[in-house]
Order: structure tokens, then sequence, then C-alpha cells
């Protein structure tokens, strides 16, 4: 069956089905449960299962990602909300010194099945605490995996997927797309670290990552108008990393592009742009479209050329196929 | 271990845990200063009644978190000595393969869901296992050790903040060693102690004299019926200096003249060892019979210890599920 979801519906159906499916799934964050969420991801969910399933939080992230963490290895599997992925900072230790660390420290004795949701505000006018991108940050420390979905559809999958790994999740889900809607399908594959090709191409390869895909598929199509052919990859998840896909692309078309929102300085497109150097014989040079690194500013005018539109995209595009106005 | 196991009984059992405990320090400190062990190795001798004491108040499956000074904890609550022991060697049939080391020692199995690098982590685990517990409605109870280095860390508000809004089952033991590494409490600490902190988040709490196992498992065992009434959470306040420094080698230029020998003399094992024979409890021959066997058993645990090999690199990659190349 197929439905048309907005992104947010998306991520409140993937919940309300996992809840449904599996009795350990349990929602704890700010404003959860009664008020449905800050965003409306929870709607309905605490009315529905419960306040033992769904609870409302103090305004504590190191305190509940711990709780997420104790009760993951508890039994439970907790979804744990994070407003913003800026909030993260104050939660860091129990993502990255315990949640992560858990299995390898208890030489894989301990399973940690815990889901971190929170927003990337990018593009929102959210400014310099709202508005930050740390995936480059997650994606660095070994036991997490991060899955950043950038369509109704992936909201969906990619969500449900990750309440059912056994090691612990943080899902970028993308405020610039929240309203966005799209079809979703149920039968998809639940597969963790997959990337996702969303139009083939014979001459260069661009690997988006979250939330830069519509822009990515603007400038797909204005390339196409100049007649360069570009094959987009949706990578879905930095980690696992499916590099696989990547490269059996670059071996078509030898030439690549990376387009995010994170800070480009040792951001994702860093480890694209050095993997691909390591072990494929490329056309030319890597062009990487991505932030300064500045903090991001609230103007929307400097917001609008800070992160990546597609215009700069397709410049890019320009660039590595060797056209003199790239 | 002991519901209401009578008195000479618990007695008895005591004595044994904090010997096995003081025994099992002492070989440590003696390998250590041989340059035999890597790393850091923190010991609680001297602490010896806490560990054993709030344990024996528990049940088996109830769950601990621990600290870095966490050997005690691991052996009150069942931990097998030899697996410890490996594992402070580094060998792979440590409890965590070796690749955890002292302060990272878990055993789910026995309740123990781990030491911890990170003062005051285990704080919001401990509050996240007692959530699980209450959702799942098994009557279980969580309880976390920690220094009272620890209760000026966020995770120390906001864990019990949240026990105590959700009325968690949770236990919470300060053990107040007069130190966090090298700074006295009065140095670290403001206002009229842990206890009154844990009063204004309306909990039950209680101060108790850490070098009478006696009195801190009655403290503790009062502390989780309050949990089991659901009534909880609850917090327990044990005083007991360390004999040894914050870590093997520390030479404990901080501590005022006079103190050291002070600890000495309240030294818990001492203590319930005349008050067993005092009290009839048990007989000279009963004290020279268990310190034989508690010997034994830790010799053996260095025999295993020194025959267990580190893992092959190779092994550890394969157990963390990572690429041999990144
Ligand atoms: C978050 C964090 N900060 C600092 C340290 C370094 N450190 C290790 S033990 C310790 C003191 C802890 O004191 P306390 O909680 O009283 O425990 P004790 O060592 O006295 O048992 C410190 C500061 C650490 N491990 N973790
Ligand atoms: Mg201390």
């Amino acid at each position: 069956m197929v439905t048309e979801l907005r992104y947010w519906q998306a991520v409140n159906r993937a919940l309300a089905e996992e809840m449904e499916r599996d009795p350990r799934v349990v929602l704890v964050g700010e404003d959860v449960g009664t008020p449905g969420g800050a965003f409306g991801a929870t709607r309905g969910l605490r009315e529905r299962f419960g306040p033992d399933r769904v609870r409302d939080t103090p305004i504590s992230e190191l305190g509940i990602v711990g709780l997420g963490v104790g009760a993951a290895l508890a039994g439970l599997r907790p979804v744990v909300e994070v407003m913003f992925n800026d909030f993260l900072t104050l939660a860091l230790d129990q993502l990255a010194n315990q949640a992560a660390k858990l299995r390898f420290m208890t030489g894989g004795r301990a399973r940690v099945p815990l889901v971190v949701r929170t927003l990337v505000g990018a593009g929102k006018g959210t400014g310099p605490q709202h508005g930050q991108s740390l995936e480059a940050w997650l994606g660095h420390v070994p036991g997490l995996l991060v899955a950043m979905p950038a369509t109704p559809a992936d909201a969906y999958h990619l969500l449900r997927a990750a309440i059912r790994c056994d090691d612990p999740v943080v899902v970028l889900e993308s405020l610039r797309q929240w309203n966005l809607r799209g079809q979703i399908a149920d039968e998809e594959p639940l597969e963790v670290g997959r990337a996702a090709v969303r139009r083939p191409g014979a001459d260069l390869t661009l690997v988006s990552v979250g939330g830069a895909l519509p822009r990515a598929e603007r400038a797909c199509e204005l390339a196409a108008g100049e007649g360069i052919d570009v094959e987009l990859i949706d990578l879905r998840w930095l980690w696992p990393l499916d590099w696989a896909c990547v490269e059996s692309s670059l071996r078509k078309t030898g030439r690549l592009v990376v387009v995010h929102d994170a800070v480009g300085f040792l951001g994702p497109g860093a480890e694209l742009a050095a993997r691909a150097a390591e072990r494929v014989a490329l056309a030319a040079p890597v062009v990487r479209v991505a932030p300064p690194r500045t903090p991001v500013p609230f103007a929307p005018s400097l917001e609008e050329r800070y992160f990546p539109g597609a215009e700069r995209i397709v410049a890019a595009c320009r660039k590595v196929m060797g056209r003199s106005d790239g | 271990m002991s519901d209401h196991a009578p008195r000479p009984r618990l007695a008895r059992d005591l004595y044994v845990t904090q010997l096995r405990i003081r025994r099992f320090e002492e070989t440590v400190a003696r390998l250590f200063a041989q340059g035999r062990l890597p790393g850091f190795v923190h010991l609680s001798i001297g602490q010896e009644a806490v560990a054993a004491g709030a344990c024996a108040a528990l049940r088996d499956d109830d769950v601990i978190t621990s600290t870095h000074r966490g050997h005690g904890h691991c052996i009150a609550k069942g931990g097998h000595l030899g697996r410890m022991m490996a594992e402070l060697f580094g060998g792979r049939d440590g409890y965590c393969a070796g690749l955890g080391g002292s302060m990272h020692i878990a055993d789910l199995e026995r309740g123990i869901l781990g030491a911890n690098g990170i003062v005051g982590a285990g704080i919001p685990i401990a509050t996240g296992a007692a959530y699980a517990f209450q959702a799942q409605g098994t009557g279980r109870v969580a309880l976390a050790f920690f220094g009272d280095g620890a209760v000026n860390e966020g995770a120390f508000h906001e864990g019990l903040n949240l026990a105590a809004l959700w009325h968690l089952p949770v236990v919470y033991v300060c053990e107040d060693n007069g130190y966090a590494e090298l700074t006295a409490t009065d140095l670290h600490t403001a206002g009229p102690g842990v206890a009154a902190r844990a009063v204004a988040y309306g909990m039950h709490a209680e101060e108790v004299d850490g070098t009478d196992a006696l009195a801190v498992h009655d403290a503790v065992a009062r502390a989780v019926e309050c949990c089991r009434a659901k009534e909880g959470p609850a917090l327990v306040v044990a005083h007991a200096p360390r004999w040894h420094g914050h870590f093997e080698g520390d030479p404990q230029r901080y501590r005022p003249m006079g103190e050291l020998e002070e600890a000495r003399r309240r030294d818990p094992v001492g203590r319930l060892g005349h008050r067993l024979l005092a009290e009839g409890w048990a007989d000279e021959s009963w004290l020279t019979s268990v310190t034989a066997e508690v010997e034994a058993e830790i010799a053996a645990a260095v025999a295993f210890a020194e025959r267990s090999l580190p893992l092959e690199l190779e092994a550890m990659l394969h157990l963390a599920g990572a690429e041999a190349s990144w």
C-alpha cells in the first residue's frame, strides 16, 4: 500500500507502528507526551499508548539520554527525543562515552538498543544554536549509527530500522523537510546503512547528505538543462557508510561533488573526498559544496547564502566537468 | 543474597564479602606495584562495608551501576573474581575481553550494569533501569553507587529530579570518602550535604557510618523497601575514608597528619570481625577458615588471569563490527 504523508506524519506513523508491534518501545523527551511533541511528531501517542510508554521529561538532555541508556540495558527499546541536535552537546557523555561504547567496553556482551531522534534546524531561520548540522561529530564516534532521512518515506523507514537495531542510532530529522509531502510504500526493506540512488546519470556523481536533497535534486534538473547528466546519491546513513554505492557510481562517472549543510571543514564531504582519492582513479578533483567554517547566521539573506543552494551545486558540477564557468 | 537473613548469618556474609574485597584489592595493589597491571587502578580499601552492606540489601535480580572505584561493588553483587582479575590484566577471559579494564567491568547476568570511567554517569543509567522496572512492573530495584565528587555533576541533579518526579525504584548510594581525587569535600561541595540535596528533591534520605556494614545494610534495606513499596527513590550517604591514594601511586601529600591512622582505626573488616566474636556469631576457627578460603580463591583468580591472553586486534575489530581499515 502507498500512502501520502508529510515528513512529520511519517515519523509519527513509524513511532506508532513500532510501539504497536513491540511493547518494549517507549518514548521519552521534552514535550513528547501531553503536548504531542514540540513539532507534533508524537501527537496522539500518549493517549494511545499510555503515560508509562510516552513520558514528558524535564529539560535534562544528559539525564534523559542516560535514562535511555539504562532503560535499554534493562530490556526496553527507548526512543529519546532531543529537540534540536544542537542540544546533544549537553548529552554527549551519555551518547558518546556510554551508549556508543558499552558494547565494546563489555567485550560485546551489552547491547544498547537506543534511538535518539533529534532535529537539524538548518535553513529555517533558527540561527547559531538551533541551526547546526552536527552529523560529523556523531559519525566520528565509533559505536554510534547516524541516520539522516531526507524524505517522508525515509523518515518512516529509517526510523523503523533504527528502532529495530540493537545498537544506538541517532536519527537526525530535517526541519526543512518537516512539512514536505511524499509517498510511503509499506513494503520497503528495513535496511541499516543503505544509500539510495535518486537519479541515475553518467557524467558525475553528486552525493547529498541529509536535508540538502531537494536542493541537490533541483541542481540535477538545472544541470541536465546544460547537458550535464548527474547521478544523485542520497547518503541516508552517515554510519554505516554505504561506500560501495558511492564507489560503484564513481567507477562509472569518475567525478564527485558532495553537498551538505554541515560546515565543510572536516565535514562528511571530507571523508567522502578522501576515500574517493584513495580508492578511485578520478577524472577531476572532488568539489565539496558546504557552509563556511562559521556559526549559522540568522539574517535570512545571509542564511540563504550560507547553506548550499541549487545554483552553487550546479556551479560545482560545471567545475568538476571542467567547464570554464564552474 | 539475603532477603531477611537472620542477623548472625547476615553479619557473617557481610564479613566474607568485605574480606573478599579487601584481599582482592590488596592483591591488585601488589600486582600494580610490581608493574604487572596496565592503566589506572582505584582501590576502595577502607570502604568495603558500603559495597558489602548495600548489595546485601538487594535481590539477585536487582541491578547496580558502579564507578571508577568499583571492584568492591562488583564483588559484592556476585562478580566472578577470576574474570575481574583477568580484565585488570587485559586478558580475553576478562569481563570485557580486555577491552574495558578496571573502570568498565560489567556483568549483566548478575545485574552489574557497569563500572564507569565518567564521574556521575552511572546515575542516569541506574535511573533509566529503574524506569524500565517501573514500566515492566517487575518490582525490581536499581541502585547507583557514586562518590561525593559526583554530586556536583549535572548528571546527579538531572537523575535525582527525574527519579523523584516519576517515583522510580532507584536507590542512590553516595560514598563519601572525603575527597574527589585530591580535593577535600569542603573545597568542592556547598551547602549542608548530599542528604539535604536529596531531601530538596522530595526523597527519603539517610546518613550512615560507611565503615559499619550492618548499619549500611540496614539503611539501604530501608531505602530498597521504600522503592519496592512504590515510594522511591531514596538516597543513602555512607561516610567511609579510603586508605589508599586516589589511584595507585598517588603519594597523598594532600592528606593531613593523622588522618590515615584515624582511618585505619575505623577498619570495617576488623570491626565486623570483632563484633562477630563479641556477639558469639562466629569463633576464631571460623575466621581462620574463611580467611584461608578467600585467599585460595584470590590465588586462583590471579592464576586464571595470568593464563588469559589478550585478544588479537582482528578479533577486536570483529567484535566491534568494524572494518579492518576505516
Ligand atoms: C566527568 C569526569 N570528570 C573528571 C574525572 C576525573 N576523576 C576521576 S575520579 C574523580 C574524583 C571523583 O571523586 P568521587 O566522586 O568522590 O569518587 P572517589 O574517587 O572519591 O571514589 C575525578 C575528578 C572523570 N573521571 N570524569
Ligand atoms: Mg570521594
